[in-house]
């Protein structure tokens, strides 16, 4: 039988490496901060389409993760969508700052975009950006092409 | 009962039946049993750090190769099917959403209970078999907290630990062959990983669902090896249903656990 210093040596190591493996995983992989435990603001905004943009998705400022999208509502009123986004209290951003909804490469994922206005007003927790660009749907495009190619040809 | 018409074929159905209720029955009983009991683990913490060692630290060994090796073919099958779309950098999230998402809880605890589990039922029913429960009994000494409640709460304990190493080193032997063999860019790697992968929706759900895991692989080892025959026969048989029913209990929590957490995700 092995003895009991042994034994509690070995639960040590066994505990010791299990919460090394968390902190990893917390760290290394999960990046613990932005988006669950830093402190954020939240700004809503409406877009007319927003295409594939999910919950969760990053909010970018010329290409720098600032925040996430928090929820995506209907606005039955407006029968437009209504995005609520987290952006981490570091960042500030003027009251005329513009939302785009953009995709990151050709199959990637939507994400927002926010381009700086010039106001000296900030945007406070609960403020709304008013300019927005929807995101770009590709049957569109393709339709208002097809629809241009069709006006160039009939005259 | 021996015949083999209509109605005996009926009454087999619902003698099965009634048994299988019953055994449910006497399981939640002895589950609020050994919760009542489990005084004496926190009271006399030796007796569950002994169990957290047989449990957890002995199963440290298969836990890490078995994550590693995991890891590192989900890297090399990932990478081939990354490749064909150019998107290999994507490596990092596909293997670390997966084994924190999934594998690691699951893979770790059909282990767990294939490992432990059988061996908490094994030991259990033995000691059942060669009369010391019986002799605990007439010592006054209650054998549900001297040797069950410990037991239970090794394993419960050990569980989570056990499915956070797997996934830690799952990732590890996915960046091995990922990023030093295959030659995947070291710092899309982690970086397109730590985008994806959030703390509270992914690795916390991960260590709930291992300990929801562990709490049910811990009470069918341990009311199985209670329950068993005191015969070699009967906890020969205990320690198969263990592995059986703990693992078939893991993939159906999964499945429960996994809509829920989905549900919650809202998107």
């Amino acid at each position: 039988m092995m003895n009991s210093r042994m034994l509690q040596f070995w639960v040590g190591v066994f505990v010791l490496a299990g919460f090394a493996a968390l902190l990893f995983l917390a760290l290394k992989v999960g990046n613990l901060g932005l988006g669950s435990g830093a402190a954020s603001y939240e700004v809503r905004a409406s877009f007319s389409n927003i295409g594939s943009l999910k919950a969760r998705a990053p909010v970018r400022a010329a290409g720098v993760t600032v925040g996430r999208v928090l929820a995506v509502d209907f606005d039955a009123t407006r029968y437009e969508a209504d995005v609520t986004m987290a952006i981490d209290s570091a960042y500030r951003f003027p009251l005329d700052t513009s939302a785009s909804i953009l995709t990151s490469g050709v199959l990637g994922e939507n994400y927002i975009g926010l381009d700086a206005g010039a106001e000296e007003t900030h945007l406070e927790d609960g403020g709304r950006i008013t300019i927005t660009q929807s995101a770009v749907v590709l049957e569109h495009v393709i339709g208002q092409f097809l629809y241009d190619k069709a006006q160039e040809a009939s005259p | 009962m021996n015949g083999s018409g209509p109605f005996d074929l009926v009454a087999r159905v619902g003698a099965w039946a009634i048994d299988a209720v019953r055994r449910i029955g006497a399981a939640t009983l002895f589950m609020l049993r050994v919760l009542f009991a489990s005084g004496t683990s926190i009271a006399r913490p030796a007796l569950t750090v002994r169990e957290v060692y047989f449990a957890g630290a002995l199963s440290l060994v298969i836990i890490m190769v078995s994550g590693l090796f995991v890891g590192m073919v989900l890297g090399l099958q990932g990478y081939d099917t990354l490749q064909t779309y150019g998107s290999e950098e994507k490596l990092g999230v596909l293997v670390a959403l997966s084994l924190v998402r999934e594998l690691g809880p699951v893979v770790a605890a059909l282990l767990f209970a294939s490992r432990a589990g059988s061996a908490i039922t094994a030991e259990i029913g033995l000691m059942k078999a060669t009369d010391q429960i019986v002799a605990m009994e007439m010592m006054a000494v209650d054998p549900v907290a001297r040797v069950v409640a410990p037991r239970f709460w090794g394993a419960v304990l050990s569980m989570p630990l056990l499915a956070a190493l797997f996934s830690a080193l799952g990732i590890f032997g996915a960046y091995v062959v990922g990023v030093r063999l295959l030659g995947v860019d070291d710092g899309a790697f982690w970086s397109q990983m730590q985008a994806a992968v959030d703390f509270r929706q992914d690795i916390l759900n991960g260590v709930v669902k291992s300990i929801v895991f562990g709490i049910g692989i811990a009470a069918v080892a341990t009311f199985e090896g209670f329950d068993a025959p005191p015969t070699a026969e009967g906890v020969s048989r205990a320690t198969t249903r263990t592995v059986v029913h703990s693992s078939l209990l893991v993939l159906a929590l999964d499945l429960v656990l996994t809509g829920f957490m989905m549900q919650m995700w809202g998107d």
